[in-house]
């Protein structure tokens, strides 16, 4: 995708004096070294393991297509923000809020949606109304996230564990803390409708991420989102305005939070507000078992897609094996450590060059 | 001679209580090499800094080929034509050397796809090969993460960086401390280039003869303040180490 011109090198060997030593290196192609080098390939390797246990112990019920597409649309919306997590994980920041902005932003779309007569047969003028006003509110919250974390200088952990409580709060207040029940019937068509054998919502997601790696690999959006996140004073040296490219990032994060929330509200035509506590955890295990460095400046959307799909496996192999499902955070907590583990182990190693 | 090409006027810089810069002057003409020496602490660094836009001071007055100007930022300053290859590296070790090459001035692809934020990578790569390939620095740099290469092949990234920016100014903030034997002469050759183009290359050292080696001119840094100038030629490293030491103060204005 990126670098991978293969042409050969023009100059002699004699003309470098220290290529011996490093020709090892320099022979790989880029995408796929990227792979291989990080814990990409590997939670791969894991997330195949996982899938082949569960279906040899209940071969009639694990890989079924009914149960691998309720694994599929289970993890879209997470997959949805998990794209914009690992945005922000690669600045070398965090996002703690995402899974209540997804709430905010969908109980602000179906109030909206609700305010208009009838609660169930709406046209497609309020679905579009209420997508706007989910897209709107994540947006906003992100920017707030982006403005206080570049421009105030409050570190990401703490505006993001506030907005967290304020988006989930707000969103109480806003629905009284009932869950809003009455989602436009089309909305709900979308939210389990099919094109041919693939969910909508399987597709929106695919989408989403196809559309951040693009932005992620081959764009100045991406490069400027790795560069900050490997070394913020380079990028500062070379004319890059960094707060104001960190505010986009975290607005990213929100606006996709946003989507999610609508998404999830089409899927569940409800609200759901006591649905999302572990969201933030299961976005960010995702990112960082997918290889995406708490350190900044290394990630990958591939990575991030692979990490959202050990927590949703888990999750339905327990339930399908008759383990409680609650041994699923157990599970994905544990592998979040180990994979910041291996992270530090590899960023050391680095160092010591 | 010539109008300075870049002077520095009663420059005044601290951080909390420490002075770090007390009044420090500093000139430098086209065409020449100009090496910055001193003791620790005498101010080399924060003046390269200042002079880079990465610090404002909090005094004085920056002249640019005559005219009075305020570098705000480093941006401003490389719109001035003015480049540093800073001592701790600026580059992005996650980034490889084109990409390092090209940070902050990405080539885009042309038409629409350039407008939506496409980059050209095979541009970019194809220059710095070439780029890379004109400084002596090896090319393969060009394809690997800066962050696989060695310290001496990071400052050649470097040093590539900023000479392919600018004709006009570029400091250099010991350019040849992590480097061996080779590599310290491809640098040098590379500084002397800058001059032979009509450039101006300042570079901190704290290496006397290579100083004397390098440089045409040489300023000498006191305790935030310029306390002597004097040209390379016939200049003895007893001097040198006189004048940092402060055993030379009466010299002050000497070139």
């Amino acid at each position: 995708m990126n670098g991978t011109i293969g042409e050969p090198a023009l100059t002699s060997p004699a003309d470098r004096p220290d290529a011996p030593v490093h020709a090892a290196e320099s022979t790989g192609r880029s995408l796929w070294r990227q792979l291989m080098g990080s814990n990409t390939a590997w939670i791969f390797v894991v997330l195949l393991v996982l899938v082949a246990i569960f279906s040899a112990m209940k071969p009639g019920n694990f890989p079924t297509e009914f149960n691998i597409r309720a694994i599929a649309t289970n993890a879209s919306v997470l997959l949805i923000i998990a794209v914009g997590e690992t945005f922000v994980i690669i600045t070398a920041g965090i996002d703690l809020s995402v899974g209540y902005v997804l709430l905010f932003s969908g109980v602000a779309a179906a109030e909206t949606m609700a305010a208009f007569g009838d609660p169930t047969n709406k046209g497609w003028d309020v679905i579009l109304l209420g997508l706007l006003v989910a897209l709107a509110s994540g947006l906003a919250w992100g920017i707030l996230n982006g403005f206080l974390i570049a421009k105030a200088k409050v570190p990401a952990l703490i505006v993001t564990l506030g907005t967290l409580g304020m988006a989930w709060g707000l969103a109480e207040i806003l629905s009284n803390g009932q869950d809003v029940r009455y989602i436009p019937r089309e909305l709900a068509t979308i939210g389990v409708g099919r094109f041919f054998a693939v969910p909508w919502l399987v597709i929106l997601a695919a989408v989403v991420a196809i559309a951040g790696a693009i932005l992620l690999n081959m764009t100045k959006f991406g490069r400027y989102t790795i560069g900050i996140g490997s070394n913020q004073e380079a990028a500062r040296r070379a004319g890059i305005n960094v707060e104001r490219h960190l505010i986009k990032v975290y607005a990213l994060s929100g606006l996709l939070a946003g989507l999610g929330g609508f998404l999830a509200l089409a899927y569940f035509t409800t609200t759901t507000i006591s649905g999302h506590a572990n969201d933030n955890l299961n976005a960010i295990a995702a990112v960082v078992i997918g290889g995406t460095s708490l350190f900044g400046g290394v990630g990958t959307v591939i990575g991030t897609a692979i990490g959202v799909f050990i927590p949703a496996v888990l999750q339905s192999g327990f339930i399908i094996i008759g383990i409680q499902s609650f041994w699923q955070n157990v599970a994905v907590g544990a592998v979040l450590i180990g994979a910041v583990f291996v992270d530090q182990l590899r960023r050391r190693s680095r160092e010591r060059r | 001679m010539a109008e300075p090409l870049l002077q520095a006027r009663g420059i005044v810089k601290h951080y909390g209580h420490v002075e770090a810069l007390r009044g420090a002057d500093f000139d430098v003409y086209p065409a020449e090499i100009v090496a910055l020496i001193g003791d620790n602490g005498a101010g080399k660094s924060t003046l390269v800094k200042v002079l880079s836009g990465t610090e404002q001071p909090d005094g004085g007055e920056i002249i640019l080929e005559g005219r009075a100007v305020q570098i705000d930022s480093p941006a401003v300053a490389q719109q001035f034509g003015i480049e540093t290859v800073y001592q701790d590296l600026a580059l992005a070790p996650d980034l490889d050397g084109a990409a390092n090459l090209y940070f902050g001035r990405e080539i885009m692809l042309p038409g629409v796809l350039g407008k939506l934020g496409f980059l050209d990578d095979r541009a970019m790569h194809a220059s710095a090969r070439k780029a890379f390939a004109e400084l002596g620095v090896d090319v393969q740099n060009a394809h690997r993460m800066v962050a696989n290469l060695s310290g001496g092949q990071r400052q050649s990234v470097a040093v590539a960086r900023s000479v392919t920016w600018t004709d006009k100014v570029v400091f250099l903030d010991e350019p040849t401390a992590a480097l061996g034997a080779v590599q310290t002469a491809r640098v040098l050759d590379v500084i002397r280039r800058i001059r032979d183009r009509g450039g101006a290359a300042i570079f901190i050292s704290h290496n006397m003869p290579q100083v004397l080696q390098v440089a045409d001119r040489i300023e000498v840094l006191r305790l935030g303040r310029r306390v002597a100038r004097m040209d390379a030629a016939g200049t003895t490293i007893e001097q040198l180490v006189a004048a940092m030491t402060g055993a030379l103060d009466s010299r002050e204005g000497a070139a």
